[in-house]
């Protein structure tokens, strides 16, 4: 896959986050499933518009950057605009449980099924 | 003509360019494939994923102190990785993404980046070049993420198992194991192999 925005330049990763290299949401983790709740809107910055396109079903960040050909770390200030504006929710991965700071069993034996299952 | 992934139901959503998973998909996983360039990181990914592999690219802007010799240079550099990864849906709640990425010391903000909370790794070792694993290996143990290492061996054994874990100098309670990155049972194997593996230290901890 091509990573389309080599061929741009930096230039136009830092018009794409208005000049922003920081204030992305720490909470976003790079399998945090994206949602969109809204439809694009006229007169919306185009990425914001592909996002909420790519994430009529839930969608991870890292598969959001990969789709626009733009690196994680600008994805992650993009999709924390459409947090703040509600227009997409984020299921985040639960937190480690104090009893199993690993894995919990039951989670453990999920993937186990689906692995044998492939 | 059928792919070799026909037989799984997830994999029916996957004539659109996106993928997009089930609504009711709640909870992501993630498991890491770590080795040096060239030793099937990818390849293993892509035997087992119901996607076609997908590639993005992170940055990190840090000062550069222990990654690159900067002679001097003292602005802050931005360092740029691309890496690999896949996803397998494991039920209507649940999808496990698998990463692939380099596992030399210079690549390693990766992991503070993209593998926080992951179940484990898959460190992939290649016989012609060791030492590219090494620091994986001690990074890992020393952050207690728990780890097999798979020789991938592309079908032919140069070396037997013993004769690996004494070059990689292996704690015996780690599990090593053949594989072939390339063949989608073997690459199977090995994921189930880490998992097990982390649920007896699981079971092992348990209070």
């Amino acid at each position: 896959m091509s990573l389309s925005h080599r061929r741009e330049g930096p230039d136009r990763l830092y018009v794409i986050t208005s000049g922003r290299s920081g204030g992305a949401d720490q909470n976003l983790d790079a399998v945090t499933l994206i949602v969109a709740e809204s439809a694009p809107t006229p007169g919306m910055q185009s990425e914001h518009a592909r996002i909420l396109n790519l994430c009529a079903g839930p969608l991870s960040v890292v598969e959001i950057a990969a789709h626009l050909g733009l690196p994680v770390t600008v994805v992650r200030i993009l999709l924390t605009d459409l947090i703040d504006t509600g227009r997409v929710t984020a299921r985040h991965p639960a937190p480690a449980s104090p009893a199993y700071p690993l894995a919990s069993p039951e989670v453990l034996e999920k993937v186990l099924v689906a692995l044998h299952n492939l | 003509m059928h792919s070799t992934t026909s037989e799984s139901p997830a994999t029916e959503q996957t004539g659109s360019p996106t993928s997009p998973l089930p609504d009711s998909v709640a909870q992501a996983l993630k498991i890491a494939v770590v080795g040096g360039f060239g030793v099937g990181k990818t390849t293993m990914v892509r035997s087992v994923s119901e996607i076609r592999p997908l590639t993005t690219e992170e940055n990190m802007t840090q000062a550069g102190v222990g990654v690159d010799d900067l002679q001097g240079v003292e602005a802050k550099t931005t360092t740029t990785v691309a890496f690999d990864f896949g996803r397998i849906t494991l039920d209507a709640t649940s999808v496990l993404y698998l990463f692939g990425a380099p596992g030399q010391e210079r690549f390693w903000f990766l992991w503070d980046r993209l593998f926080t909370g992951a179940l484990g790794a898959v460190v992939l070792v290649d016989t012609r070049r060791l030492a590219d694993c090494f620091y994986a290996i001690d990074r890992l143990e020393a952050q207690g993420t728990p780890f097999v290492v798979a020789h991938n061996d592309f079908g032919e054994a140069e070396y037997s198992l013993s004769e690996v874990r004494a070059a990689l100098d292996l704690d015996p309670a780690v599990p090593l194991t053949r594989c072939d990155a390339r063949d989608r049972d073997s690459a199977k194997r090995v994921l189930i192999e880490l998992v097990e593996h982390i649920r007896s230290l699981v079971l092992a901890q348990a209070p």
